[in-house]
């Protein structure tokens, strides 16, 4: 009998690379690896030869001339003597503002389409597959120009709303709906506690905020009432209480007026503006998005199992409330993960804003910087970064969000 | 993501990968065809017609150049370009010149890296406002909002007038002139500005013409001429005095209906030279003898295709101006060709 020894160990072959399953994976991504890294050194080698070949060369020192051009939507300070880089900040803000509002309006028509769309009622649920469908199925371009087009086309202009009898007036003295867009009254404070008008707004947020938790907590310690007596405190009045009060105290104190537009010898002026080509944009990729939201909704909402209806109707939940207690929370699992989809979507198509002239990122970087300084390659790489890097952000901020109300698995 | 990145560096090597070649004119020769960069339409200077022809002044351009190198005027190919796209085709080697009504100015001649080879025509930038609004000059502007393409040197203008003058505005950008005149009509803009020859032709389109004005002021300096590569010189030669050859050849009376009776050879020197049958002009250029005589033919000289595009018989109904012959009290001024 011989002895046990231990088994041979496996001597490593090249051949293994390719022959034995446990390394073939890894050898062919190795090797896809190298050929892209190689492919992409050499067209880039090929591009910065063939552009010095030519007397070019990729430089970004043109982000810190002057622009020379003007851009109607603002919200930091730019005239026509700051930088290309100050053009693409506008341009930046621009593009996340519209963004943002369309995320959060898109949300909202979703979320209502969606749940109407299963509604019992053949009406209200086959006007909702109409809408969505509608929707879905035409480009968002498209959506843009119509809206754009309809809301200059039947709108009246500035002129309109002149002379002694003019054909358009504003709404209760204070609105008015122009084809240039809508104009409004903006709040101003009379006797601000602080000089900058800025932190006085910071203020009123922060007041808004701190209401905000008290009520919050007011609901909490309801809700531990309940629990520990069965019976629920009122806390309607309390909470209402607790938003108002103090915010009409603020607005007392700091003496709150209202500046409200003016039509002078072409435009209205004073007050708030927001801009035809925004709203435009805004109230299209919201509808848009909207559409493929509900969609999403729809399949989360008849992801859950009927029988979770039929036990919460059991409970004697009203409709309402089984949707809101019992239906939305477990849908939300499955709707979340396409929904930051379509919050990438949104932001990449708010590209098409130089559609309606929409001073967005790529009307800005991408558009006139471009086409003044014709720097396209080192314009197009920073739009690129910009987009990459703003959907990475939202994924990432929204795949957090995910975890948080996801199914746990322990 | 590696594919995207890949596809989009292989995009752009793609585009660069023809930008350092020299001897344009032998690769236009060895192709057969010139191409030659236009606008995506602009009716009179660079426009389809209804048999899907390039008609224009610019397009007429390029059909004399093809004419001078390949003998044939319809040895074209036409790229059409935006505002956006017209240097990066130019300077990857997609298109072999640009005669796209482009503005000669010092960054796009010195740092952009191109060569203007002349101006075929002399502009400057106007405003127009409905006469509804009572306003007689630029200067009373102040608060008006402005219809402007974006991208262009209108654009840089409109903001360095603006800021001179001391007045405020808002610009409206849009990316088109049928942009443009859709908004200015429907009132979303007080004033629409772009070149006087654009104005003209736009408001030549109106239903009520007789309702707009064009402000007196002219605002800019816009020399429109075709460019090529800084750096291919035999090649700038031949587009520069084909261009010259054009404007030469009105000043000598050459026309495409005398031409052939001309290229027999004539008392004047100047046109024997030109037409090639005296010297070696056409030699030094790398070119048959007779080529400015075929760039002639293909649309006639500089004042017939004027007139058959943009003049005054056209819709577009432009006024010679400072586009007429030094001799007439324009502008235009073509070297001897000697």
């Amino acid at each position: 009998m011989s002895t046990m020894t231990d088994p041979p160990k496996a001597d490593f072959r090249l051949s293994m690379l390719i022959n034995d399953t446990r390394y073939r994976s890894l050898t062919f991504q190795v090797i896809a690896a190298i050929v892209i890294a190689l492919s992409i050194w050499y067209l880039g080698n090929n591009l910065i030869q063939n552009l010095r070949a030519a007397g070019l060369n990729i430089s970004y020192s043109f982000l810190g001339d002057s622009a020379g051009y003007d851009i109607n939507q603002r919200l930091v300070e730019y005239d026509s003597q700051s930088s290309h880089a100050r053009a693409a900040l506008v341009g930046l803000l621009n593009t996340l503002l519209v963004a943002f509002l369309a995320c959060i309006t898109a949300t909202v028509f979703g979320v209502i389409a969606g749940v109407l769309r299963l509604s019992n009622n053949w009406l209200v649920s086959k006007l909702m597959a109409v809408y969505v469908e509608i929707f879905r199925n035409i480009p968002v371009l498209i959506w843009i120009i119509i809206i754009f087009t309809i809301m200059t086309a039947v709108l009246p202009p500035p002129s309109a709303f002149r002379g002694e009898n003019p054909t358009s007036s504003m709404l209760f003295g204070s609105f008015a709906f122009t084809n240039r867009g809508i104009y409004f009254p903006r709040p101003e404070f009379a006797n601000g506690l602080f000089a900058s008008a800025a932190l006085n707004w910071l203020l009123v947020i922060a007041v808004l905020i701190g209401s905000w938790f008290v009520s919050g907590e007011v609901e909490k310690r309801a809700t531990k009432k309940q629990e520990e007596t069965g019976e629920r405190p009122a806390t309607l009045l309390p909470k209402l209480a607790i938003w108002l009060v103090p915010f009409v105290l603020l607005m007392i104190i700091m003496g709150l007026t209202w500046d409200v537009p003016e039509l002078k010898r072409f435009n209205f002026s004073g007050g708030l503006n927001a801009g035809g080509p925004l709203i435009a944009l805004w109230f299209a990729l919201s509808i848009y998005t909207g559409a493929f939201i509900a969609e999403n909704v729809r399949a989360g909402i008849q992801a859950i199992s009927k029988g979770q209806t039929e036990a919460a109707a059991a409970l004697g939940l009203r409709q309402g409330r089984i949707m809101k207690l019992v239906i939305l929370p477990q849908a939300l699992r499955v709707i979340i993960p396409p929904l930051i989809s379509q919050y990438l979507n949104i932001t990449k198509n708010s590209s098409l804003a130089i559609a309606v002239g929409y001073a967005d990122i790529t009307a800005t970087l991408g558009g006139i910087t471009l086409n003044q300084t014709g720097r396209a390659i080192e314009c197009v790489l920073l739009l690129m970064l910009f987009y990459l890097t703003a959907s990475l952000l939202i994924s990432t901020g929204m795949n957090i969000y995910n975890a948080s109300v996801k199914l746990k698995e322990r | 993501m590696k594919k995207s990145v890949f596809l989009g560096a292989a995009t752009i090597a793609g585009l660069a990968a023809g930008a350092a070649m020299a001897g344009t004119v032998d690769d236009v020769k060895a192709r057969g065809k010139l191409n030659c960069g236009v606008t995506t339409g602009l009716v009179g200077f660079a426009a389809p017609d209804a048999n899907g022809e390039w008609q224009g002044f610019d397009v007429s351009l390029c059909r004399a150049v093809a004419a001078a190198v390949l003998g044939d005027a319809n040895a074209v190919e036409f790229v059409p370009t935006t505002g956006k796209t017209r240097f990066t085709a130019l300077a990857s080697g997609e298109i072999d010149m640009l005669a796209r009504n482009t503005t000669w100015t010092f960054s796009r001649d010195v740092d952009l890296k191109f060569e203007f080879t002349g101006v075929n025509y002399y502009d400057g930038q106007g405003f127009m406002v409905p006469k509804a609004l009572g306003v007689s000059s630029a200067k009373e502007l102040d608060g008006a909002r402005v219809c402007i393409q974006t991208g262009t040197t209108t654009e840089l203008n409109l903001a360095d007038f603006f800021r001179a003058n001391n007045i405020s505005y808002e610009p409206v950008p849009i990316e088109t002139n049928a942009e443009a005149q859709q908004q200015y009509l429907a009132g979303a803009c007080d004033v629409y500005t772009t070149d006087a020859s654009g104005l003209a032709a736009t408001r030549a389109t109106f239903e009520a013409p007789d309702e707009h004005i064009l402000l007196p002021e002219i605002i800019s300096k816009e020399p429109l001429g075709p460019l090529v590569r800084h750096g291919d010189h035999e090649w700038g030669d031949v587009v520069r005095w084909t261009l010259n050859a054009l404007i030469s050849a009105e000043e000598l009376g050459v026309t495409s209906a005398n031409i052939d009776e001309l290229s027999a050879g004539t008392d004047n020197p100047e046109i024997n030279r030109l037409l090639g049958t005296e010297g070696t002009l056409g030699e030094m250029l790398g070119l048959d003898a007779d080529w400015a005589a075929k760039a002639i033919k293909a649309g006639g000289n500089y004042g017939e295709i004027f007139a058959k595009n943009i003049g005054e018989e056209t819709p577009i109904g432009l006024a010679r101006g400072l586009n007429a012959q030094w001799t007439e009290g324009g502008l235009l001024y073509s070297p001897p060709f000697r």
